[in-house]
């Protein structure tokens, strides 16, 4: 089993080399830039250099009206654009203090589920890439693609969806739909069942991420984590559970928890976490089933956009969809913040509103950058090779973290 | 003896090679063939360095995954070092902070290069007109071949660099 690294080391020992990592490095995951201070092969002290991948996101919201910001929220944490765009569109639904309907409810949740588990997938893939198991990464992806396949069928488009709209969804969905999620569904544990058989028993996989990492549920919580990286140190919080949103409280499942909080603790609590979505994704299947008659938008034609065909025949409704298209709908004065479990963890939005059709300011509390913060507190005392396991287990995406 | 072309010896073709045997032509037809034959090893076995920047990336990533399987093309092998690569698929944004590692990458590589903006956002900026984002790499290397979308499907990817692999071919070699 793995032999603990965590050396003991004195500043004044040794000169210590300093070594860049990044930002073009294959596993960083995209552009982030850590700068290690190492002595020997020891890590003394990991600095990450932030803004490679800075698109002024928080700024673009106060020019663009509340729907034409949608888009923007997509390319956030692009590997679940679908949480990204509910988050979003909660927060303004918050403000306008309008309520959804209970189709739209399950709609939500379900695709926020299947997100979870596509972001998940692609953590595995990489992560398992990054410490050498190609196989994983193929099978990883085979499941991602259908999962694609079911957000292009309902959404028009593969990963960068846009597919959430104040006050319901941009088209409903159909049997056809749903027999093609049921088919990914029943599949899909299988899969999972083939990933765990693939890792949990490796040697090679066991060694890199036992013991490495780790950080205790104090430290955790200081430090402001969230999500898996928190769920794995001990801490039992889900936003899911405990300030529950869209339908999760009515469905049957668990938060799983590990207490290690090392990479291994992330690693078990993902791939729990990806059963769990299962579970919900199931049971919010079936309520689609139950609830297929209902209208999936809201009854109000000054928010959301009326139906295409009746824009052709109705002039009320031309009229509607010109307003909506040239000006956006204003949102009274207010000031909220609305936060969703994203898979990266606590994803929140917080929006102020000075009455008009664009967000006076719109701050994003994203996961994944302050998740990232806990990068040094993890790799002080490991090796060099450690840090690419515990970069992938943190699970950062650097269009969340520059925004 | 080493085969002596109108464009000088090649080195390496043998007498009695199965090479030299297939070289052994009138002098025009030689270069030709030649050429032709250093252009389909070249377009064949472009190796793209890992340059994953945003978005675009994970749709580079799913073009070489299993079910796109870019390795039909010859493209699959994925280089982090830039000196082993031929081409580079800016997939992603451009910010102005990230350029000049871009362009770093660029001269590092050994020619012949080519290069693939993937993507609305290294084409021209794409959806972020803002003080942070170059608009378009095109601003700080030379580029091949633009692949337009937002993201754009691993299709369009595929079709990117067979348009490229046709080019490569129309180019001389000597
Ligand atoms: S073109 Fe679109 S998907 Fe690609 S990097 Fe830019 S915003 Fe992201």
């Amino acid at each position: 089993m793995a032999t603990k690294r965590i050396v003991e080391h004195t500043h004044q020992s040794m000169e210590s080399m300093s070594l860049n990592m990044g930002p073009q490095h294959p596993s960083t995951h995209g552009v982030l830039r850590v700068v290690l201070e190492l002595d020997g092969e020891i890590i003394t002290k990991a600095t990450c250099h932030l803004g490679y991948l800075h698109r002024a996101k928080e700024k673009h919201a106060e020019y663009k009206t509340y729907h034409q910001f949608i888009p923007y929220t997509d390319r956030m944490d692009y590997l679940s654009p679908m949480s990204n765009n509910t988050g979003y569109v909660m927060a303004v639904e918050k403000a306008l203090g309008v309520e959804i309907t209970q189709r739209c409810v399950y709609l939500r949740t379900l695709l926020c589920e299947l997100a979870r588990m596509s972001s998940h997938l692609l953590w595995l893939g990489t992560g398992a890439l990054e410490l050498g198991a190609m196989t994983v990464f193929l099978w990883a992806f085979t499941q991602r693609e259908k999962i694609y396949d079911i957000f292009e069928w309902i959404a028009g488009h593969r990963f960068t969806v846009s597919y959430m709209r104040v006050g319901g969804v941009a088209r409903g969905d159909y049997e056809e739909w749903r027999r093609m999620v049921r088919e990914f569904l029943d599949q899909f544990m299988n899969a999972h069942r083939e990933f765990e058989t693939m890792l949990n028993q490796n040697e090679i996989f066991l060694n890199r991420m036992m013991d490495i990492g780790h950080i205790s549920g104090e430290e955790a919580i200081s430090m402001g984590l969230s999500g898996p990286s928190l769920r794995a140190s001990g801490i039992d919080y889900d936003a899911r559970k405990d300030s529950p949103y869209l339908a999760y409280e009515e469905f049957d499942w668990e938060v799983p928890i590990e207490t290690k909080g090392d990479c291994m603790a992330r690693y078990l609590v993902r791939m729990r976490e990806m059963e769990e979505s299962w579970k919900i994704c199931n049971q919010a299947l079936d309520a689609l089933e139950k609830t297929k008659n209902q209208p999936a938008n809201i009854d109000n034609p000054k928010i959301i956009y009326p139906p295409k065909e009746n824009v052709k025949k109705s002039m009320e409704d031309l009229i509607h969809h010109f307003l909506l298209a040239s000006e956006g709908f204003k949102v009274p004065p207010a000031e909220v913040y609305s936060c969703i479990e994203a898979p990266k963890g606590e994803l929140g939005f917080f929006l102020v509103s000075d009455g008009g059709p664009r967000a006076y300011r719109l701050g994003v509390r994203s996961p994944s950058f302050i998740n990232l913060m806990s990068l040094e507190k993890m790799s002080i005392g490991h090796t060099v090779s450690d840090i690419v396991a515990i970069i992938a287990s943190l699970d950062p995406v650097l269009g969340e973290v520059d925004r | 003896m080493e085969l002596t072309t109108g464009a000088g010896t090649i080195p390496g073709v043998k007498e009695g090679t199965s090479d030299f045997v297939t070289l052994q032509a009138p002098e025009h037809a030689l270069t030709k063939t030649l050429s032709d034959a250093i252009a389909y090893a070249r377009r064949n076995s472009i190796w793209p360095v890992m340059l994953g920047l945003s978005c675009c990336a994970i749709e580079m990533m799913g073009t070489a995954a299993a079910r796109y399987d870019l390795s039909r093309f010859g493209s699959e092998v994925f280089r982090p070092s830039p000196r082993q690569a031929d081409l580079i698929i800016v997939a992603g944004t451009v910010t102005k902070k990230m350029a000049p590692v871009v362009r770093r990458i660029y001269d590092q590589m050994a020619d012949p290069k080519w290069v693939i903006a993937m993507g609305a956002c290294s084409s021209c900026g794409g959806m972020y007109n803002v003080y942070s984002v170059l608009q378009g790499m095109d601003e700080i290397c030379p580029v091949d071949v633009y692949v337009p979308g937002c993201p754009p499907r691993p299709e369009a990817l595929i079709y990117g660099i067979m348009q490229l692999q046709k080019r490569i071919g129309k180019e001389p070699v000597f």
